[in-house]
């Protein structure tokens, strides 16, 4: 039972009720446990819990590392190009049976396409002239055809019936035999390496008679007549031979006086070192021989013989360089540019802002076709793209910047600091800007995307002309595919999808930062 | 009278924006060398017309002449590569109605999906439906037109063989753009275009439509008694559209300026395509006049957008 004592008056407790509370503790302010949470802190747990924003951002980075490593990953040279295998589609070689980036595409032959096709892989195994069968043939390592569907009688323009045959076809292997004329010191090398590995690259040279209807096309070995096979009975009477499984293709090959078969012959130059053969080779092994390995491309080649993924990381490391370079000078002079204007207010922002509202009036494209046909020669492509970009970027930045001036100009701290004696600069930089800073930096992010597609659309109609061996970028590419890319898929689709994914990487990552940096703001679209 | 006031304060500031605009356009254009053409007969009658001209004359004395013709004559200089000695301003009018054609179309097509997907995702915000639409939209937005283009001609021309490659020229479709066969030929084009634009609508509708759903006088709206259909329908939408309404009318003026690409693309012979031509042939005059037309066409766009608020809803305060 408690003692229930009521006190009228609080003056009357007595004196030994009261008890200290602290005896001998001392009374000072506790240390947080916690450290505090800054501004950036802040933003950056919030961002971290935007999953889209994260991805992107890794996505991103991805995407920057592969345009730095993909010159040192991939063992073609930014400079490296062989046109004879221009427009050819992606090729890995761990994928060559795989009915993917194994260099194939789809396509449909007639019939004498699909023996001219054939013909190659025939063709590599009978380097001795000795006639090899169709099964044989197509075997071979280097038979372009990956497989051949069943064949349908489709009406042609003459009115004849043809058939037509479905395939797919490696599109390397396809390019079959080429004519070349090399020092007689490579043809010797050549033997060499040929001795070494076991590979064939010289084949027989084809006689220029009238079974040879392109004496060009170093792939017309076979006795043909307007491109059909044919076979030569004694009497010199010719029998068209049907593609069927019992198919041998009859060679045309050069032979000597004692009926050897001949390699090569001389194309000019007089002594013994300048002596330049003729030869008839397997490009694909020459090839080998000249990069040590079988053509590998993952993405492809491009339409003058560039490694696609070679050229696609140059593009990619341009873009972003111009978007990096025109976002921090968009961010150094919209800021000072905003910070003038709403600082100072008055005559000075009207004015300032009638001179943005001018700049904010030229349409880009007119700015950037302006400052290229000016410019482009004097400093060149990528500066002068530079200045448009700057000419009109900063705008944004210097009005969002204006805004945030406005609104904290006249708070009680800028007034205490103004009172302690501060000046503009130290008000301006110390106490109003760094309230702008996440806008300007969610701005900042927000441009890159923006000037990668400027770029890549002003470089895909040709505005700016980017397209040298050294320099390319993800607009030129897609121009280059522009026409050409409904028989070569790959030329579009590859960068299209880097862009695309830049494109909307950089705009998540954008809105992340935005959300992060402004809560209030989220969801609000610009 | 406050609304008149502002109306003009506005264009005669558009009008003064213009002119110098045009006059540094017009400045840096003459600036370049001028090119003669290869035959020489041709070469020496263009030049001699130049000189008549004053093309030859010091800088400030040729924009006399210039801004002197377009006021006395309506004469904005001549085209020399593109369409020999005609007016440019006609060559360029000439190409006007083709790209007003393609925009307008998408525009017409694009603007109600837009806006019902917008509305459609805000009120199923934080659903499924509404992340579904907001991906699409992200990933719609980012996406530049062409890849939409190579798009459109990969499945419907290539794959599916629907829709002719490019636009027809104007002999093969009848000698008439509005013939039904050159709008079978400019679906694809059309096409290419919408994806943004509905996208880009649909994020405004849904971003301006989720801010007036959650406002207070909804919530005032359902305490008398309105059902939740009934209040978003004549009190939120009608406040969405108030910033909505203005875009969309600002777009109605950017479709004469046109999209580049999509012209480029399907070789629609508009406005894109004879700027790039006119900087390539090295046809000054015309590029001059293009240039101003595309200034033109973006100020207005601003101008009328603004103006535009204030009709809409008399609320917002002009001349601010």
């Amino acid at each position: 039972m408690r003692e229930n004592v009521v006190y009228g008056d609080l003056s009357q407790i007595p004196k030994e009720k009261f008890v200290f509370v602290h005896d001998g503790e001392r009374i000072s302010d506790k240390k947080f446990d916690d450290k505090p949470v800054g501004y950036f802190k802040d933003a950056w747990i919030r961002f971290r819990k935007s999953r889209a924003s994260v991805v992107a951002a890794v996505i991103i980075i991805l995407i920057i590392l592969y345009a730095f490593a993909a010159p040192l990953l991939i063992h073609h040279s930014a400079s490296f190009m062989d046109p004879s295998y221009a427009k050819k589609a992606p090729r890995i070689l761990a994928c060559l049976n795989a009915g993917f980036f194994d260099g194939a595409t789809k396509r449909d032959f007639s019939e004498r396409g699909l023996v001219k096709a054939l013909s190659v892989g025939i063709g590599a195994e009978d380097y001795d002239g000795r006639g090899v069968a169709l099964e044989e043939g197509m075997e071979s390592y280097y038979q372009p055809m990956k497989s051949i569907g069943q064949s349908r009688t489709v009406i042609n323009a003459a009115k004849k019936e043809t058939s037509i045959y479905p395939g797919r076809i490696d599109t390397y292997l396809e390019v079959g035999f080429v004519y070349k004329n090399i020092p007689q010191s490579e043809y010797k090398k050549i033997c060499e390496w040929e001795e070494e590995n076991g590979l064939h690259v010289f084949y027989p040279l084809v006689q220029d008679n009238e079974w040879n209807m392109d004496y060009s096309d170093a792939n017309n070995w076979y006795k043909s007549k307007k491109g059909d096979p044919v076979t030569v009975s004694e009497d010199g009477k010719a029998k068209t031979i049907p593609y069927g499984p019992g198919m041998i293709l009859e060679d045309n090959y050069k032979r000597d006086a004692d009926g050897n078969l001949v390699y090569w012959e001389y194309s000019g130059g007089g002594s013994f070192e300048t002596a330049q053969y003729r030869v008839r080779m397997l490009y694909y092994n020459y090839y080998r021989y000249q990069n040590g390995m079988e053509p590998e491309y993952i993405f492809g080649t491009d339409s003058q013989g560039y490694d696609l993924a070679v050229r696609l990381g140059d593009g990619v490391k341009l873009s972003l360089l111009v978007a990096v370079c025109v976002s921090v000078i968009n961010f150094v002079l919209g800021a000072m540019y905003g910070a003038i204007e709403g600082f100072y207010g008055g005559v000075v922002d009207i004015t300032l802002e009638r001179v943005s509202d001018i700049l904010a009036g030229v349409p880009f494209i007119v700015v950037a076709t302006l400052f290229q046909i000016h410019l482009a020669a004097k400093v060149g492509p990528i500066p002068s793209l530079l200045f448009a970009f700057v000419l009109t970027g900063w705008i944004g930045t210097a009005s969002r910047v204006r805004t945030q001036f406005y609104r904290f100009k006249n708070q009680e701290y800028v007034m205490a600091a103004r009172t302690l004696g501060a000046r503009d600069r130290r008000l301006i930089w110390k106490h109003i800007f760094p309230n702008s800073l996440g806008t300007i930096i969610t701005s900042c992010a927000l441009t890159i995307p923006g000037v990668i597609g400027q770029e890549s659309m002003l470089s895909f109609l040709g505005i700016v002309k980017l397209g040298t061996a050294k320099v390319t970028s993800l607009g030129t590419l897609l121009s280059d595919a522009n026409g050409i890319w409904t028989n070569y898929p790959h030329l579009m689709i590859v960068p299209a999808v880097f862009l695309s994914l830049l494109m909307i990487c950089f705009n998540l990552f954008g809105n992340g930062l935005r959300d992060a940096f402004n809560p209030a703001l989220r969801g609000v679209e610009e | 009278m406050r609304m008149a006031k502002y109306i003009v304060k506005r264009v005669v500031l558009m009008i003064f924006t213009l002119f110098i605009i045009s006059t540094m356009c017009f400045l840096l254009i003459r600036m370049l060398p001028r090119v003669l053409p290869q035959e020489k007969v041709q070469a020496e009658a263009i030049a001699a017309r130049w000189e008549a001209l004053g093309y030859n004359e010091p800088l400030l004395v040729q924009l006399w002449i210039y801004i002197k013709g377009i006021f006395t004559k309506g004469d904005f200089g001549t085209s020399w590569y593109i369409a020999f000695r005609q007016p440019a301003l006609k060559v360029l009018t000439d190409r006007l109605l083709p790209t007003v054609l393609v925009n307008l179309y998408s525009l017409i097509f694009a603007t109600p999906i837009g806006i019902l997907l917008g509305i459609y995702a805000a009120i199923r915000k934080n659903k499924w439906q509404d992340s579904l639409i907001s991906t699409m939209v992200m990933v719609f937005v980012s996406v530049p037109p062409y890849v939409y283009a190579f798009l459109v001609q990969y499945f419907l021309y290539f794959k599916l063989g629907w829709l002719p490659l490019q636009v027809y020229s104007l002999a093969d479709a009848g000698n008439s753009w509005l013939s039904p066969k050159m709008f079978y030929s400019m679906i694809a084009p059309v096409l290419a275009l919408s994806f943004g634009e509905i996208a880009g609508l649909c994020r405004f509708t849904r971003a301006e439509l989720t801010e007036t759903l959650t406002s207070d006088y909804m919530l005032l709206a359902r305490t008398k008694g309105l059902t939740r259909s009934q209040a978003t329908v004549r009190h939120a939408l009608k406040n969405a559209m108030v910033p909505i309404l203005p875009s969309i009318i600002g777009s109605f003026i950017g479709i004469l300026g046109g999209s580049f690409v999509i012209e480029q693309i399907f070789s629609i012979p508009g406005v894109g395509t004879l700027y790039l031509r006119a900087i390539n042939l090295f046809d000054y005059d015309v590029f001059m006049v293009d240039c101003i037309f595309y200034t033109l066409v973006s100020l207005l766009a601003g101008i009328i957008i603004d103006i535009s608020y204030g009709f809409i809803d008399p609320r917002i305060r002009m001349g601010e």
